[in-house]
């Protein structure tokens, strides 16, 4: 019975991650893609000549088919794991409702999944970055999320010791301190990167990673309204129809 | 002029129920192992590390690399 709730908020998140991605799809064609346009209108009038390679996938795929399997596929996977995370959240996290646990676990999956790696290591548009350092980089970029998402959980752990002893409101503002804490100090140790072209246009990039955040934020946003929709009907089902004071009240 | 004085009819929401780890566990392993190597082809073949030889997963995705955040190249 149990299993079939976790299978069914599973399914529920992949369903909510793709119509979340479909939304951030939106954000990131329409923000984001003149940016990315841009970006690579300055990389062509800068990059010498030599290194005009034939391209294996046209900008006008790349900037349509190419984009919306990229960010689709991120949604899905997003949602699934967020809804496992949910199944692990539900009724431990304090006195929330199946809605109010999945919009905090997005907000909280938005800061740790997103924000956090992102103020150390934005987003880059292309012409942006070394071709030799991005092992580096990836290995920086993806060490950062997991060190957002296990100081999350460890906060989230922190906040319900210490409730008992300091009650729920300063268990959770120390929760909350002793995270930014930590992630500041992951900040101050770990390596700065800086590959942005001297000459790039401060604007462009500052636009295009408002929009990298912009999309970010659509994602997670939807993702919490819809998937919370989706396991409130699913764990508390409606006793088949309310009175008809009901109808009144919500004229739709 | 509604005289609504609290009528806990609806009170607090009810907590749900803890779902019990040991039913989470399989799906969590089993799907959370399928997501991650979803994201790791969304976000970094073949760019640090490739399974796939060439450029074509990179270059399908690449605005959506860049416009997801990670470090394309």
């Amino acid at each position: 019975m149990n299993s079939a709730t976790v299978r069914n908020l599973l399914v529920r998140g992949m369903l909510a991650g793709l119509a979340a991605g479909v939304l951030a799809l939106v954000v990131a064609y329409f923000l984001g893609e003149p940016n990315v346009d841009s970006a690579i209108g300055f990389e062509e009038s800068h990059a010498p000549a030599h290194e005009h390679e034939v391209e294996l996938v046209s900008r006008s795929l790349q900037s349509t088919a190419g984009l919306a399997t990229g960010v689709l596929v991120y949604g899905v996977a997003f949602g699934g794991i967020a809804a496992l995370a949910y199944c692990f959240a539900l009724g431990r996290v304090g006195r929330f409702g199946p809605r109010a646990t999945a919009l905090l676990l997005s907000g909280a999956a938005l800061l740790a999944v997103y924000v956090v790696p992102f103020l150390k290591y934005p987003a880059n548009p292309p012409a942006v970055g070394d071709h030799d350092t991005i092992a580096q980089r990836t290995i920086l970029f993806f060490l950062m999320m997991l060190l957002g998402v296990l100081l999350a959980i460890a906060a989230v752990i922190t906040g319900k010791r210490l409730a008992p002893r300091l009650g729920t409101w300063y268990a959770t503002v120390v929760a909350i301190l002793g995270f930014i804490a930590l992630i500041g100090l992951a900040y101050a140790f770990l390596p700065a990167i800086n590959e942005v072209p001297a000459d790039f246009p401060a604007t462009l990039l500052w636009r295009f990673r408002l929009s990298t955040l912009a999309l970010q934020i659509t994602l997670w946003t939807g993702f919490g309204l819809v998937f919370g929709e989706l396991a409130e009907r699913l764990l508390n089902p409606k006793p088949a129809k309310a009175p008809a004071r009901a109808a009144v009240t919500v004229p739709q | 002029m509604a005289q609504h004085v609290a009528q806990p009819t609806t009170a607090a929401p009810a907590v749900p129920a803890k779902l019990p780890l040991k039913d989470i566990a399989p799906w969590a392993v089993f799907f959370g192992i399928l997501m991650l190597v979803l994201l790791y082809f969304v976000g970094a073949e073949q760019g640090a590390t490739s399974v796939v030889s060439g450029e074509g997963v990179h270059e399908w995705v690449h605005d959506a690399r860049h416009l997801l955040g990670f470090p394309c190249h």
